[in-house]
């Protein structure tokens, strides 16, 4: 579970890597084709897609080969890396799997083609999270880059997001969460119910917060704000007088020893927990199971103040047309059509068309993973081992609850540069 | 070497000059096309990208200062660099002192070359695991609930687990001593075992107690083995960002730790300016030490 999942937030490029070479083989040739429909069905065609979030699941190329016949090139990259490469090198890749704060940095720089919703087969299935940033009618809509606002384009050729949905959709939603902190409950002491517990001087030396700036100075906003040292107008995109405020306010706390470690990778933050030199610090929920999987008492808290939520997409690339803009249409219907859902979802991921992939689901599973109900028996990762034992109920409840109760998206703010720079201060004070 | 030298000379005389030369390019040709190929291109590239123009999207040729005054003029690097001389100050004097004293162990206790030798690749040992492992294993001995604090605490020595075990400049400082010891070992014993053993004789029969003979004979004799140790030392320590990374738990900062920081976020000539920074840094200390010590006496 833990490999490829931990994956899915761009971390491990090893798994990816042996796809990579497997399929590269097949890879040859599929460009001189000029799609005539009696030959294309019995031609193999590539399609190569890179990025940070489902390009990390071997189990869904083999997968599509198997059903579509399309052999997937896949390439993981890191989510900086993978934003280079989507707007630099448009030719290298026909299909960029990645994240929606990266798709506002580069789908303006006109790499990439919307696509038709009128050719997507379940565009009615689509989460309308998606859609119009709402997961019900009455939803608040969050903070930071929410999907939606860069989800379409008003007509193929804008390089500007249309502000409400329209026939062409920028990027089709494959895989998101919501993120909180995780805790050992065995250790606490008490209970924990905003992000602002985490800066208790009960626990200090016994903290820990993520060292990836574009993520971590969202944790802490959460933090800021739940203590109410200050009130954002908009998280996800800072001032410089905010990023200051927040990045002194970080320098302070590590000064008074409140942090015992950063962590930069996902096993840093599994052994964090697990050796119990923190108690309480950011975490991805993959590291949560990784810690509960050792038999040690992990939870991920839900927070009143709400979660940090982060979603990637699939969006084709600028060069795509013919034969192998079909594949790549046919292998994005495909991808919405539940197989590939269910296995999101049995990750403890979401996918973007629930009621597809509930049918590739036992009603124990969905009641586990999406309904938050008891498990009757025993939940099983994709490879068969056992992730949570008959009667546990997932931390943080159902999808509904989960994923409407976000607070704020990751993002990529417009003073970016600075904020990175003061981040890289507060590492080295 | 000298008497080698003079035979090649004497050999080479008897080849007519243009011919001559043209062997002695020829037989340094291998040696120019991997330095040139792998080091110095790799370098003037480096430089030559320190001074481009960057933003998210690429890097763009120019000829910009930016990189430069935006490194030195901040802060940051100051006391990053600060810090990692400090960490550099403390490791070499304790790699120093420990090398010394496992060497002179070595060269003058043992007395049967053979177990000298079996000694030696005992002190290798450590070195048949990889850097990342040796230094991860310090953790689960260091840790909050690790051996040492447990260890005391059922002794009864302590009431609460030690923190600044782990997690600290210290366990920094430990896990490069121990990592770079040998570094400072093989030279210094390679020249411990060049003294002639006459000198030590002659000292004592001069009547030198054995310090003064350690103060006097041994230790000036070892100096060019030191120097390379100490060169070898420094310029690990220097460019180390996976030991401090992991051991301080991200608290602390380097200067390599600094350029990979820059590096992940595509800053590339931000970060090649850094390097450069460094290279000039480290060069400058590689000379000093060579101003002060002669080491083409151990050579």
């Amino acid at each position: 579970m833990t490999k490829s999942t931990k994956a899915g937030r761009g971390i491990s490029r090893r798994s990816l890597l042996k796809t990579g070479a497997a399929v590269a083989g097949v890879a040859a040739g599929s460009g001189a084709i000029t799609g005539f429909p009696t030959i294309w069905a019995q031609t193999a065609i590539t399609l190569r897609q890179f990025g940070t979030g489902v390009s990390n699941l071997n189990a869904i190329a083999e997968k599509c080969k198997a059903d579509l016949g399309i052999t997937l090139e896949m390439t993981a990259t890191d989510s900086d890396a993978a934003a280079q490469r989507a707007a630099t090198q448009p030719d290298s890749y026909d299909i960029a799997d990645i994240e929606y704060w990266i798709a506002k940095k580069v789908y303006p720089l006109g790499v990439m083609q919307p696509m038709d919703v009128k050719k997507l087969t379940f565009y009615d299935k689509i989460v309308p999270l998606f859609i119009d940033g709402k997961l019900k009618p009455d939803s608040v809509i969050a903070q930071g880059t929410a999907p939606h606002t860069v989800g379409f384009v008003e007509k193929p050729g804008d390089k500007k997001f249309a502000k409400a949905p329209t026939q062409w959709m920028t990027m089709v939603p494959t895989i998101y969460n919501a993120d909180t902190l995780g805790i050992r409950p065995d250790l606490v002491g008490r209970d924990i119910t905003t992000w602002a517990d985490i800066m208790d001087p009960k626990f200090k030396g016994k903290t820990a917060i993520l060292n990836i700036p574009s993520i971590g100075i969202m944790d802490a906003a959460m933090i800021m704000e739940a203590m109410g040292n200050i009130k954002y107008a908009d998280k996800g995109n800072m001032t410089k007088a905010e990023i200051d405020k927040t990045i002194d306010f970080l320098i302070k706390a590590k000064h008074d020893g409140q942090f015992r470690a950063f962590w930069k990778t996902f096993d840093e933050s599994v052994n964090l927990m697990a050796s119990g030199e923190v108690v309480i610090q950011s975490m991805w929920s993959p590291a949560v199971a990784a810690v509960r999987s050792k038999g040690i008492a992990c939870k991920y808290q839900p927070l009143k103040e709400g979660y940090r939520a982060w979603g990637g997409g699939l969006g084709l690339a600028a060069h795509l047309k013919g034969k192998e803009l079909d594949a790549a249409y046919e292998y994005i219907n495909w991808y919405l059509s539940g197989w590939v859902g269910a296995y999101l979802n049995r990750q403890g991921y979401y996918s973007a068309a629930m009621d597809t992939a509930k049918k590739f689901m036992s009603e124990d599973e969905w009641g586990f993973w999406v309904e938050g109900k008891p498990a009757k028996g025993d939940i099983l990762a994709p490879d068969g081992k056992i992730m949570e034992k008959a009667g546990a109920v997932r931390d943080g409840g159902s999808f509904e609850a989960r994923m409407g109760g976000v607070a704020c998206w990751n993002s990529v703010m417009d003073e970016d540069r600075y904020m990175v720079r003061r981040w890289n201060e507060f590492i080295a004070s | 070497m000298v008497a080698i030298a003079a035979e090649e000379t004497k050999r080479s005389r008897r080849k007519p000059g243009a011919a001559r030369r043209l062997v002695a390019y020829l037989q340094a040709l291998p040696l120019l096309v991997i330095l040139g190929g792998f080091f110095l291109l790799p370098i003037a590239m480096i430089v030559v990208v320190s001074f481009w123009d960057y933003d998210f999207s690429g890097l763009y040729p120019a000829f910009l200062s930016m990189n430069y005054t935006d490194t030195l003029g901040s802060w940051v690097t100051w006391k990053t660099y600060l810090n990692t001389l400090k960490f550099t100050a403390m490791v070499w004097a304790a790699t120093l002192f420990i090398g010394f004293w496992v060497a002179y162990f070595l060269a003058f206790h043992i007395r049967r070359a053979t177990t000298q030798t079996v000694l030696f690749l005992v002190c290798t040992v450590p070195f048949l695991t990889s850097n990342i492992i040796r230094m991860i294993a310090w953790i689960p001995v260091l840790g909050r609930n690790g051996l040492v604090n447990t260890t005391l605490i059922k002794m009864g020595l302590i009431a609460q687990p030690i923190e600044w075990l782990l997690y600290s400049e210290f366990a920094v400082v430990l896990a490069m001593v121990h990592l770079y010891t040998l570094f400072m070992v093989t030279p210094i014993f390679n020249t411990l075992m060049r003294i002639d053993r006459s000198l030590l004789e002659a000292a004592r029969d001069g009547g030198a107690s054995n310090w003064q003979v350690i103060w006097n004979v041994v230790i000036p004799l070892a100096k060019p083995g030191m120097a390379i140790g100490t060169i070898f030392v420094v310029t690990l320590v220097m460019a180390d960002f996976s030991t401090v990374q992991v051991m301080s738990g991200g608290q602390s900062a380097s200067v390599a730790l600094m350029m990979k920081n820059q590096m992940s976020l595509l800053q590339y000539p931000a970060a090649a300016a850094n390097a450069v920074v460094l290279l000039v840094v480290v060069l400058l200390m590689v000379a000093a030490i060579l101003r002060v010590v002669d080491i083409r006496k151990e050579l």
